[in-house]
């Protein structure tokens, strides 16, 4: 178990390079990209901060497109404080490693002590190498010279389609995910940068409303 | 790209966010977001924005325009190597490969 929970928290560390260089690419500086991996850590709202910073996004939809990403992690935590029990000092400390990497190893143990232990080397293993390799990526950026030219610009949707894939399970979640894709390519003309992400995030809401009229 | 100031806004309010929706998660009582309409959409807003993402950042540009160019195909190697059950690294680094491989044609 601690082999898996480590072998998570390496490949996932370090595509946090990716992240820094894609950080970099869209114009935040290495304090900047640095403060997110150390404050936000959680890897879907950080790429879809950056993108939508560097597409010229205002802030607010950038951070809220990144926000309405990270909502999941409060569900993972839900699951997780019935299984792990932490003492209320713990607690705050805990919460900011509460993401995808760390519930999937944590949620699969049987055990308390087992799920404690494998909640705590993929959360130490994850934040400190993700926020090294960020580091290394955005420092890394300048040296690359025009990091389209490597392909890196390749990163950031990849990184998206890795980690939907697993969720998309079902038929309701593939006409979601068909329908925001709709959504969001029709929107890109039109709206601001940031603003057709949170369109395309209706997609959820009129599927499940859609199937209910289906079902009645 | 934004000013300085909306940057360090944008990461701010990004950090608060995120790391109040984890403590939020941990902290109340189970029951409260238990709820099944709470839940489906919890698991659905998720994959809503990560497909859109993927489309935005496969085929958008900083001209509000959508193209099919290199990146097209690198995604196309990631889908591939998540089809062949390649690990995370593995898909990332298909998609960067043969987007430089394309673009070097």
């Amino acid at each position: 178990m601690v082999r898996d929970a480590l072998g998570v928290g390496v490949a996932v560390g370090l595509s946090g390079f990716a992240f820094g260089v894609t950080s970099a690419g869209a114009g935040l500086s290495v304090l900047q990209s640095c403060t997110l991996s150390l404050l936000v850590f959680t890897g879907a709202s950080q790429f879809a901060l950056v993108s939508a910073l560097g597409a010229g996004g205002s802030p607010f939809a950038a951070a809220a497109g990144a926000f309405f990403l990270g909502t999941r992690n409060a569900f993972y935590g839900l699951r997780l404080s019935q299984l792990l029990e932490l003492p209320a000092a713990v607690r705050p400390l805990a919460a900011q490693w509460v993401i995808d990497e760390t519930s999937a190893v944590a949620l699969t143990q049987r055990e308390r002590a087992t799920a404690r232990l494998g909640f705590t080397v993929t959360g130490a293993s994850l934040y400190v190498l993700w926020n090294l390799t960020t580091l290394l990526g955005a420092l890394g950026a300048s040296a690359l010279g025009d990091p389209n030219a490597w392909g890196l610009d390749a990163a950031g949707p990849a990184v998206f389609l890795a980690l939907l894939a697993p969720m998309v399970k079902g038929s309701t979640e593939r006409t979601v995910a068909g329908l925001a894709v709709v959504l969001a390519l029709v929107c890109l003309p039109l709206l601001p940068a940031g603003v057709p992400v949170l369109i395309a995030a209706l997609a959820a809401p009129l599927v499940l409303a859609g199937r209910k009229l289906v079902v009645r | 790209m934004t000013g300085q100031t909306g940057v360090w806004i944008a990461i701010g309010a990004t950090a608060l966010g995120c790391y109040g929706v984890k403590l939020l998660g941990l902290s109340v009582p189970a029951g409260l977001l238990e709820r099944p309409l709470v839940k489906r959409l919890a698991s659905l807003v998720p994959i809503a924005l990560l497909a859109a993402l993927t489309a935005l950042q496969t085929f958008g540009t900083d001209t509000l325009r959508a193209v099919v160019d290199a990146r097209s195909a690198g995604l196309a190697a990631a889908a591939v190597a998540l089809f062949l059950r390649a690990p995370f690294l593995v898909v990332v680094a298909a998609a960067v490969l043969v987007t430089a491989a394309v673009r070097a044609m």
